[in-house]
């Protein structure tokens, strides 16, 4: 077995993960491991390759492809030592870090961890669709590595189940070459995607979008025919009355990701059962010292942009750790109030002398909100929005000088104006 | 005329309120981007195009490509038509120039493939 000793391990190269490499590395610890199952860097983004990433980060916007190789750049610029097509297979609460690889087993001892392992997608067995269970039926993800990295043509005709992005993104793809995509259903009375991308992957293609809408039954022997889709109530019961069959070859499915938490769960790590994610303070530090989360395996995030930052402040935070320099003792804990499905850091050290950015997701759609973060009777930050949607991340700042006046938990809530 | 759109430029999607008459008069952009594409929009709809085109020399590969600037919305299948028809060989940095001349702009590589 083969042994070894980083001052920083930092598992998954997505953008988080090379991201966090790069920060840690910056702030003075040069003794960084980036481990990926995959032969490069990259993560997702390397079958993104429509563009939009960048544009806040960056200023630019760029491809999947292109956003990844401008970190992998500033990755190679370092000593980082890259393991690939390396599988780490458990992290133990003393951050000690177990993988395998052609070569054998490796084992490294870190002085910090750093989980980047991002997000998959829920597949079908999650879903209870009746009917056959033929070919043709992809995860948008799969469909998207599928054509994009191998060039394999997924279908002609096909229904896509869920409005996220991923699934509107392979809607323009699969119309781009030349496949007709008849519907796409959601189940929600309201798309989980970005606006901008209901105008420029379906709008542009006339591919109609059905709200409150859901695949029913599945239909065909070896390659799936058709789907029957229907209507459901506000209990997503079906209606009968509106079932309706669509000749379909394709069916792509694209409902919803979920982050993969098998590593963190195995290290003891407290959850948080709404993001899917581990619990964190505001330097992402989990309830593991020395362990931190970033991207997508804390919270799924819908631009990549906000992922490189969320993972700068975990990398700069594992670097202070390693230094003895992060102290983060007095923490008080972050509620989701009206219209907030979540919070993300759930707790706060409210001894910090920087400001602290609080993420957060809205539980439907709404027009002008104003979101207030209070402790108890304090205000201590508000922000307004001419709309806010679940499909799209919000985000308010807390100044390090109203840190000092939180004397209890921060509840951050929503008022329609 | 009053026209409503969502600007597509940046993640916001601010919805615009575009009134034509004596020029375009646009309403609701957060920012002056959203000005110039409620403009083009209502004008001459533009889009980048992003596609892949197969790596001849290598098995199972395709290399990801796009359009260096938008083209007009209307000649999207067409080059479409003209990417699909293309084959190169590896190696291949980003910005290489995969086909030069397409609707008044060229179609460049996103992603490098070494061999
Ligand atoms: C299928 C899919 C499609 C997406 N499409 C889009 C899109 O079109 N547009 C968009 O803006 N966002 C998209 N996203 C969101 C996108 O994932 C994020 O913006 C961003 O890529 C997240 O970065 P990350 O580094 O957190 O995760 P990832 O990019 O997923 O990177 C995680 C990395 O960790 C590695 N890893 C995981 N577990 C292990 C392990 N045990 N051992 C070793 N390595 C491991 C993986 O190989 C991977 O390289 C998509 C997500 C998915 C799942
Ligand atoms: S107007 Fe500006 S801020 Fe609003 S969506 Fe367009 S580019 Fe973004």
């Amino acid at each position: 077995m083969d042994i070894k000793n980083f001052d920083i391990v930092v598992v998954g190269g997505g953008p988080a993960g090379m991201a966090a490499a790069v920060a840690a590395y910056d702030s003075g610890i040069t003794s960084v491991a980036i481990i990926d199952r995959e032969p490069s860097l990259g993560g997702i983004l390397r079958q993104c390759i429509h563009n939009g990433f960048g544009l806040h980060k960056l200023g630019k916007e760029l491809t999947g492809p292109e956003y990844a190789a401008v970190y992998e750049t500033e990755v190679a610029k370092r000593s980082i030592m890259v393991y690939y097509e390396t599988m780490v297979t458990s992290v133990s609460a003393d951050k000690t870090v177990t993988a395998t690889n052609k070569n054998g087993i490796l084992k490294i001892k870190a002085k910090a961890v750093i989980l980047a392992m991002g997000c998959r997608e829920r597949s079908r067995g999650a879903l209870n669709i009746s009917g056959t269970r033929p070919a043709g039926i992809y995860s948008a993800g799969t469909a998207q590595k599928l054509m994009n990295c191998e060039g394999f043509a997924v279908g002609k005709t096909a229904v896509i189940l869920g409005s996220g992005d991923i699934g509107l993104i392979m809607a323009r793809r699969m119309s781009l070459e030349g496949a007709k995509v008849e519907a796409v259903c959601e189940l929600m009375p309201y798309s989980g995607g970005l606006t901008r991308n209901i105008v420029q992957c379906l709008e542009d293609f006339d591919i109609p979008l059905y709200l409150s809408t859901t695949v029913a039954e599945i239909h065909g022997k070896d390659r799936i025919e058709g789907v029957t889709i229907a209507k459901v109530d506000e209990n997503r019961n079906i209606i009968e009355e509106t079932k309706r069959y669509i000749p379909c070859d394709t069916l792509l499915l694209s409902v919803g990701l979920i982050p993969e938490n098998e590593l963190t769960m195995g290290a003891g790590i407290t959850m948080d059962n709404v993001t899917n994610g581990a619990v964190v303070d505001q330097y992402r530090q989990t309830e593991q010292s020395g362990i931190f989360a970033c991207g997508n395996v804390l919270q799924v995030h819908d631009l990549v942009d906000y992922v490189s930052d969320e993972a700068e402040i975990a990398g700069k935070s594992a670097a202070k750790y390693v230094k003895n320099q992060l102290e983060a003792g007095n923490t008080v804990k972050t509620v989701a109030g009206n219209g907030v499905r979540y919070v993300l850091p759930q707790k706060v050290d409210i001894k910090s002398s920087e400001d602290v950015s609080l993420f957060m997701r809205v539980t439907a759609p709404f027009g002008k909100v104003r979101f207030t973060a209070k402790s108890g009777d304090t205000l201590l930050a508000t922000a307004v929005r001419l709309k806010a949607a679940p499909g799209e991340m919000e985000k308010i700042t807390i100044k390090a000088e109203k840190l000092r006046e939180i004397t209890t938990e921060i509840t951050l809530s929503l008022e329609e104006l | 005329m009053k026209k409503q759109l969502i600007c597509i430029i940046c993640p916001r999607g601010c919805t615009l309120t575009a009134e034509s008459g004596n020029g375009i008069k646009v309403s609701g952009n957060a920012c002056p981007k959203g000005e110039k594409y409620a403009i083009d929009e209502l004008t001459n709809p533009l889009r980048t195009v992003t596609s892949t085109v197969r790596v001849k020399n290598m098995p199972l590969t395709m290399v990801s490509v796009k359009t260096k600037d938008p083209i007009p919305k209307d000649k999207m299948a067409e080059a479409m038509k003209i990417i699909r028809a293309t084959e190169v060989n590896a190696p291949i940095k980003i910005g290489d120039v995969i086909i030069k001349d397409v609707f008044g702009t060229d179609i460049i590589a996103t992603k490098e493939i070494n061999l």
